[in-house]
């Protein structure tokens, strides 16, 4: 079960009949499973890695810290919910250390980003303060090495 | 070719006497082409793992560039005896038991050249990697070879090893997991080789570098067998299960009297391993299991596939449990293996290896390695599809019971 996520996570193209190969099972089994999965919402979504600027598409990010006063019963759930509903809002962390919510944001312009930190994120009830760090390059992304440049240089045949 | 000169007969005829490899003319051919996807290559298509590179940058900007000692860092040589007594349960002295070498291949030059005394015989399986013989004879000794069959899974038995033996014999040579069958050895088969050895009172040489990648049952050591300790040379090393090839990075391990011999020529031929390669190798047994596990999980699924495109393409392939290679039976197509390989290099431009480059009894075989990403083993694979087709192959109706 667990080489079967592995596999569909490294590439979620894999056909059912390349993953029963591969894992040596019956592929009436294998779409069991991934139907099974996608029910209890294990496999949550099949994501492509894209690398936007490759089509001249210009996005900014940034990376929030986000220092919120944590509230009786709820803790920081409920305004993490409050952030991370909003659309703009890429992923949402709560991390150990100087401060609470490492909140991850997408738009188009560094205009539209900062107004976003502005007027939505930094005056939800809760809130204390906020510190944006904008994305200048991204070197590696889920695990893909953005220009890799590494490549087989062994010799064709070899005993 | 300047023969006139007289060169050529003043090169030791035991040397002149050696054929060229057959994989050599094999390589020349390949070079000069180009789009080819090569299953002919022996070695991972991974590159060493990053934390292993970088210790050994570290290493370098330490300072670490002197010699060693000859036997190699003991750090190393007591991670190794760690892992031997973690994976197999057998305990070896790291001060006297253990030399580092260059590559398993210097490891078996030197017990080879430790051991064999002009005359001697030294069993070979075949068909099985290339050096062994030529090593051999190098040494003065007789390689005598013990033609294995794709009936018995190319596993070698007490019987073929029993029927090879004379009173010259000194040495049985082990290579399980077998480059180029992929053949690996049941506890049992040792059990009863064992048997023999002991009552022959042979050296036994166990070639042991794919043991990390057994895929089917688990890999028993030989010296791990009882009785065999003693009398067997285990020769290892990290270019597999590592990625590490090119670091040149091996051992051996043996009782204090033959790594002492084996040190001897060690010392005088070679010093000491680099020992940039040596800290690359600490570093690989001390944090590289995880990704070694998971490389090998990854040729797992690969040789899944590779086996199940054989039975669509119609050859029989017999299911290899270790190493990273296949060994297809060819003769369906009426073509011996060289000429296979050549056409299937010429007309659809993949290239793998001729099974009698690895001994008589590799013809009708090819060796294909799947050392090679799922993208182009697919590929290559589609391509040698319709080559085996075009040769009036066709593959048997596979009836679901």
């Amino acid at each position: 079960m667990k080489e079967l996520l592995d596999l569909l996570e490294s590439n979620a193209r894999l056909t059912e009949s390349e993953i029963a190969v591969m894992l040596k099972m019956d592929e009436e089994e294998v779409r069991g499973r991934i139907r099974e999965l996608e029910r209890n919402k294990t496999i949550l979504r099949y994501i492509t890695l894209v690398n936007w600027e490759k089509v001249g598409e210009e996005k900014v990010s940034a990376m929030i810290e986000v220092r919120i006063t944590p509230q009786r019963d709820v803790g920081f759930d409920a305004v993490a919910e409050r952030i991370y509903r909003f659309p703009e809002v890429r992923s949402v962390r709560l991390l150990s250390g100087t401060y609470d919510l490492g909140v991850f944001i997408e738009g188009r312009t560094m205009k539209e980003v900062s107004h976003f930190v502005a007027t939505k994120l930094s005056t939800i009830d809760g809130v204390i303060s906020t510190t944006t760090h904008f994305v200048l390059k991204t070197y590696k992304q889920d695990g893909v090495i953005i220009e890799d440049d590494e490549e087989d240089r062994r010799l064709v045949v070899s005993p | 070719m300047s023969k006139k000169a007289g060169w050529y007969e003043r090169i030791n005829p035991v040397v002149r006497g050696i054929p060229p490899s057959g994989i050599r003319k094999f390589f020349d051919m390949v070079t000069e082409m180009k789009g080819v996807i090569s299953l002919g290559v022996g070695e991972p298509d991974f590159v060493t793992p990053w934390h292993i590179r970088e210790g050994c940058i570290y290493s370098l900007e330490k300072g670490y560039t002197m010699y060693t000692s000859n036997q190699g860092l003991l750090e190393l040589r007591e991670e190794i005896v760690r892992d031997l007594d973690i994976s197999y349960s057998v305990t070896y002295d790291a001060r006297r038991e253990i030399l580092i070498t260059v590559g398993v291949s210097e490891g078996l030059d030197l017990a080879i050249r430790a051991l064999v005394s002009p005359g001697d015989e030294v069993l070979i399986p075949e068909p099985s990697y290339v050096s062994y013989a030529p090593t051999t004879t190098l040494a003065g000794g007789v390689p005598v070879t013990m033609p294995t069959t794709v009936e018995n899974d190319f596993r070698l038995t007490a019987e073929i090893v029993e029927k090879r033996i004379t009173p010259r014999t000194k040495i049985l040579l082990l290579c399980y997991p077998n480059n180029p069958t992929g053949a690996v050895l049941r506890r049992r088969d040792m059990l009863e080789i064992a048997e023999v050895v002991r009552h022959h009172d042979l050296i036994v040489i166990s070639d042991e570098i794919y043991d990390k990648l057994t895929y089917v049952g688990s890999h028993t050591c030989f010296p791990s067998i009882p009785g065999m300790q003693d009398r067997t040379v285990l020769l290892n090393g990290f270019s597999k299960a590592y990625a590490m090839t090119g670091w040149r990075i091996g051992y051996a391990a043996a009782n204090p009297y033959f790594i002492e011999a084996m040190n001897k020529i060690h010392q005088y031929g070679i010093l000491c391993a680099p020992i940039t390669a040596q800290m690359a190798a600490l570093e690989a047994l001390k944090n590289g299991r995880d990704g070694m596990v998971r490389m090998v999980q990854q040729y797992n699924r690969r040789r899944h596939m590779v086996m199940q495109s054989f039975k669509e393409m119609g050859l029989h392939c017999f299911e290899p449990g270790g190493a990273f290679y296949a060994f297809p039976d060819i003769i369906p197509t009426g073509l011996a293996a060289e000429e296979f390989a050549e056409r299937l290099l010429r007309e659809e431009k993949v290239a793998v290896i001729p099974g009698n480059a690895f001994g008589p009894s590799g013809e009708g075989f090819v060796r294909c390695s799947y050392a090679a990403s799922m993208e182009d083993l697919g590929e290559a694979f589609r391509r040698m599809t319709s080559f085996v087709r075009r040769s009036g192959v066709r593959p048997k109706t596979v009836v679901n019971l």
